[in-house]
């Protein structure tokens, strides 16, 4: 049987960028949709009715949402090139790992750029920690997956490539080489690798919306 | 494996300690159930989650792991032989654990904001929101049973470990709130799922009973209305 994927997805969205990495490390064919979200189409809403959000996976018909959850389903259908490793407890370090960067970096790098006032302070703080806490877990590995790429590396694309962008944008100083030196190496490493570089969006593109994003903030 | 060699760092009323308790009765593991006590973490809890400083952890040898749904699938991995916690079909592993995210991210939040909605009002709103995750949650059953008493099928798998150790809340909201939520109308299907989940024997030891629940429930919101020190 011919494979069909799909992925619904959005040229910003760090979440459906990752999806797309996992696919092209394994060489997966797939049938790319740009998602409106002011105007979601009817195809994303019967797909993904429970949060109508990207990215959204079809395998042969069937529909996959949740970033993380389809990057290991990716990684489960498509042995070969692994993504995440193979040893139960480095699996679990992964899973971790990836978490903390969805459930704490992100929000705090996020709000420390589009909040205001003591929100604002507050969202800096905890950002700059979770970045140490990465800077810490990094030690002398080239990338968080040891000498290649993985999970982790994929899903902390938001730090290296998406906050680098915010960062210009906003004036913030977060991710510098003075703070945490280790995490600005593995940025520069990251998003030169191949598969990352060439399924990142415009950086040009991004600084662009975000300062218009910024701009409207401000008023 | 001598008991020793396998440590859960939790507390009983945690429905997030439940999990990986469940999920080694499932595997016939031993472990040392290593109790916090409420208000302050031990050294070793400190040690072994730096990060979070958070119940539950399991302590494999001198490895912790953190994160319980994550702690369960390390204990499906690591004790590979049956019976399995994750379905083996890619698929359908994806879609349990699509399902355990939204448990955690948006039921197990909106069973707290009952608790937290001021007015009745509010907690009208908050209720419906918590009925409508549940008429969800029926529907995912359905479809992930496939007639099977459990999600997982003739047996406990991981969707119903990640939604069933809720359950003792669950009944503390509807007592506490005087409110059905877990209807046997509206959700035919989980409310019978409940009862044979809560009498599994890989369950029963490790689920709290109500009552013991609301009255720490109690405590609870007395330390948390109780000024600092």
């Amino acid at each position: 049987m011919a494979e069909e994927v799909k992925l619904f997805g959005v040229w910003g969205s760090p979440f459906s960028r990752r999806v797309e990495i996992a696919l092209k490390i394994k060489g997966v064919e797939y049938e790319y949709i740009e998602e409106d979200l002011a105007n979601k189409s009817p195809l994303l809403l019967k797909y993904n009715p429970v949060h109508k959000k990207v990215p959204v996976l079809v395998h042969n018909g069937k529909p996959i949402a949740e970033s993380v959850v389809i990057i290991e389903y990716i990684d489960e259908t498509w042995k070969h090139n692994p993504i995440l490793p193979q040893d139960p407890y480095e699996r679990a370090l992964t899973r971790f790992w990836a978490k903390f960067i969805d459930e704490k970096c992100l929000p705090a790098l996020w709000n420390s750029t589009w909040s205001k006032g003591k929100d604002r302070e507050a969202a800096i703080e905890e950002a700059s920690q979770h970045l140490n806490t990465l800077e810490n877990e990094l030690k002398d590995k080239k990338f968080f997956g040891g000498e290649e790429i993985g999970l982790v590396d994929i899903v902390a694309s938001f730090v290296g490539f998406w906050f680098g962008a915010l960062q210009e944008v906003s004036g913030l100083e977060l991710l510098t080489e003075e703070k945490v030196p280790k995490l600005c190496k593995w940025s520069y490493e990251v998003v030169n690798q191949s598969v990352i570089k060439e399924n990142l969006p415009s950086r040009d593109k991004l600084i662009a919306y975000f300062s218009a994003r910024f701009a409207d903030a401000s008023k | 494996m001598a008991k020793s060699d396998v440590k859960v760092l939790g507390a009983w009323p945690s429905p997030f300690v439940m999990r990986p308790r469940i999920a080694l009765n499932i595997k016939s593991v031993d472990y040392e159930f290593l109790q916090e006590t409420l208000g302050s973490k031990s050294e070793l809890l400190l040690k072994s989650n730096p990060v979070h400083k958070k119940i539950p952890v399991l302590i494999h040898g001198d490895k912790p792991v953190c994160e319980s749904l994550i702690i369960v699938e390390y204990i499906d991995e690591t004790w590979s032989s049956a019976p399995s916690i994750l379905p083996s079909d890619p698929y359908d592993r994806a879609t349990a654990r699509f399902w355990a995210a939204y448990v955690d991210d948006k039921f197990f939040p909106s069973m707290k904001e009952i608790g937290f909605a001021e007015g009745v009002e509010a907690k009208k709103a908050a209720i419906q929101q918590l009925v409508d995750g549940l008429i969800l949650l029926e529907d995912a059953y359905v479809k992930c049973s496939k007639g099977k008493p459990f999600f997982g099928g003739n047996q406990i798998g991981y969707l119903d470990i990640a939604f069933g150790s809720y359950l003792g809340w669950l009944r503390v909201t509807e007592k506490s709130n005087e409110v059905k939520l877990l209807d046997e109308a509206k959700t035919p299907g989980l409310a019978k799922w409940a009862e044979i989940f809560c009498a599994d024997p890989a369950v029963k030891d490790v689920m709290p009973e109500t009552d013991k629940l609301a009255e720490f429930a109690k405590v609870l919101a007395k330390m948390r209305a109780a000024p600092p020190k």
